[in-house]
């Protein structure tokens, strides 16, 4: 519920955004033609686009950061390359906000509950040491692991144990 | 076939009276066909009041389902008893010979007080004439007939209404010693984790009786508990507690509730297993980078640490001499099970059969190992033997987990997945007898089967 609300007002500001970078060149546009020289005018859309594209890049980033799960394979701790962006954007935000973070490492209920516990941890171990390579202070992570004892899922079926199969990141 | 039937349908009526009050019941679902028939004739009561005040549960009746959940017992019905008697004298020897039964029990429930009972039981062996030469039963104590020649048992206790139900379990332990040379374990305890997702404490660490009756609480809280395991002599419970944010490992003294943190280092701790003598206990701690086992000297809290290895060491278990560990190792790539020397050395693979095997116990008697076994994907309870290395498959449910051997060695316990609840299931150890102790309420895991308690 949370997360639609948040999602949702992520949303409403890229549309109210995205109303004003197109009104605003409009605007220049009438104003310039009867004061400038053809070039500038050129140069003005040139400047235009590249806001636009700066603002698009920040709308993906600001979209990356509202995911904060990853997934992984049954027994493994390896990151999937297409999770890689996702946790380069976390990491940077990470580094250029000073913010603290908790990585929740999970399993499914398959094996063996103590056993689960470790690979929990051995998964959030494996994405704080990537967000280490991208700069990220160690002081800034904290690792902890549940195990299968707190699945996002509690169902018992391939698509729960995908689901459950996770690290999150939980910015502080 | 339609006797069959018959005889089936009765049993189940019986079995669904008698789990009516159980927290967590016990329905069987796959009985031994070689189970030995055994007579329980219902307990005649004498009641100390002209108002007849029944007691508090029926003694007979808990004794005869002990023996059946054992799975190497079958009770008659009683339907089908030739006669009832209450005492030795009753007996018509040849009538039971007729029937082909292993032994009967009978006996007399008497009201001294309110509240108080004298419990009276016999067993007799209907085929052996020397039996109670071959028994403990002082000479002098018993009638002098021809049928006191086949006594197995002959017991006088006290009761009241508060140990009722603990003394008939009592009483299947000694019938079911008397009558396989095993001693009983019905007489013991379960705990086990509860988690009913819609309560304000959704985490339950319970207690209850073998068969599944007297749960109470141990403790209770808003995060995740995990692997509770007993103290040797029974009286404290020890296990993983999320309260404070993430892993610790707790001591809870189960009558008073008092309760002590010996285990909160930085990274997780986990999975405690006290030593046979109860003086030490091994856990997983992966404060020096990752999971490693360690033993903790209960008085000093000292640890020394028994494994290094860059790969997951996890859930020790003592073997019952208290000399190595048996532990779950991905060093070979997956889950194996190995062995370590608490004098220190190399640790050796223990398990070879299977791509992932985990979560290993060492039965009390030291001669099988029981672990959790990958097979085409599901996985099953296994059983290895320590002397040939024979690895048995002995359940077919497919997401089986936390095991734990009954005190006699007889049985496993251990959480599974039934449709969509996570359940208790209980398996025998040559995997012919199988039944299931689903909860009234939430899910239920973490099974620990207690020691004896005496």
């Amino acid at each position: 519920m949370k997360r639609s609300v948040q999602l949702l007002l992520a949303l409403f500001a890229a549309l109210a955004l995205a109303a004003c970078s197109t009104t605003e060149p409009a605007d220049d546009t009438t104003d310039t033609t009867v004061q400038q020289d053809d070039g500038s005018d050129a140069e003005a859309e040139a400047l235009a686009r590249q806001r636009a594209a700066e603002e698009a890049e920040r709308q993906r980033i600001a979209a990356l950061l509202e995911n904060t799960t990853i997934y992984f394979d049954f027994d493994s701790d390896a990151i999937r390359s297409g999770d890689m962006e996702l946790l380069e954007v976390h990491a940077k935000h990470i580094q250029a906000t000073g913010k603290k973070v908790i990585l929740e490492g999970h399993a499914d209920e398959r094996g063996t509950p103590e056993y689960n516990l470790a690979l929990g941890e051995r998964r959030a171990k494996s994405v704080a040491q990537l967000m280490r390579t991208y700069g990220v202070s160690g002081s800034q992570i904290e690792v902890i692991s549940f195990g299968e004892e707190s699945p996002a899922n509690p169902g018992h079926t391939e698509q729960a144990w995908q689901e459950n199969r996770r690290v999150e990141i939980k910015y502080q | 076939m339609k006797h069959i039937c018959k005889k089936l349908v009765v049993l189940w009526l019986g079995l669904m009276a008698y789990s009516a009050n159980a927290e967590v019941q016990i329905y069987i679902t796959e009985g031994r066909d070689d189970a030995r028939p055994v007579a329980v004739v219902p307990f005649k009561f004498e009641s100390a009041s002209e108002v007849k005040v029944e007691p508090p549960h029926d003694f007979a009746k808990i004794i005869a389902n002990d023996l059946e959940r054992s799975g190497k017992f079958k009770p008659v019905e009683t339907a089908e008893l030739p006669q009832t008697p209450n005492q030795i004298t009753d007996i018509d020897i040849d009538a039971w010979k007729e029937l082909g039964v292993d032994g009967v029990v009978y006996g007399i429930v008497k009201e001294t007080a309110p509240g108080k009972y004298m419990v009276s039981y016999d067993l007799i062996d209907p085929y052996n004439d020397k039996a109670v030469m071959e028994s403990s039963i002082p000479s002098g104590s018993y009638p002098l007939v021809d049928q006191s020649f086949h006594l197995m048992v002959l017991k006088t206790k006290l009761v009241n209404s508060d140990n009722f139900r603990w003394a008939a379990h009592i009483a299947a332990d000694e019938i079911y010693e008397a009558l396989t040379g095993e001693r009983g374990a019905f007489a013991t305890q379960i705990a086990y984790v509860q988690v009913d997702r819609l309560a304000t404490k959704p985490y339950n660490l319970n207690v209850a009786d073998s068969d599944g009756f007297n749960q109470t609480n141990v403790f209770s809280s808003k995060k995740p508990i995990m692997s509770p395991t007993w103290s040797p002599d029974g009286n404290k419970l020890a296990y993983v507690s999320f309260e404070n944010g993430r892993s610790e490992i707790f001591i809870q003294t189960i009558a008073s509730g008092q309760r002590e943190l010996i285990a909160s280092y930085k990274g997780f701790n986990s999975a405690p297993a006290w030593s046979p003598d109860g003086t030490k206990m091994a856990m997983v701690l992966s404060k020096d980078g990752n999971p490693e086992l360690y033993v903790m000297d209960l008085a000093s809290k000292r640890l020394t640490r028994l494994t290094r290895h860059y790969a997951i060491d996890t859930e020790p278990s003592w073997n019952p001499d208290g000399k190595s560990l048996i532990f779950t190792s991905d060093r070979g790539g997956k889950p194996q099970i190995y062995s370590v020397s608490l004098a220190g050395g190399d640790a050796e693979r223990v398990t070879f059969e299977g791509r992932y095997n985990a979560g290993a116990e060492f039965a009390p008697d030291g001669k099988t190992i029981v672990m959790v076994h990958q097979n085409n994907g599901n996985f099953h309870v296994a059983a290895q033997d320590i002397d040939t290395g024979n690895l048995t498959v002995l359940t077919k449910t497919s997401l089986d987990e936390s095991l734990s051997v009954a005190p006699n060695s007889s049985m496993i316990i251990f959480s599974t997945v039934d449709g969509r609840q996570k359940v208790l299931s209980a398996v025998s150890m040559d995997g012919r007898f199988k039944a299931r102790l689903p909860a009234n309420v939430g899910e239920v895991k973490a099974p620990a089967w207690s020691p004896y308690i005496l």
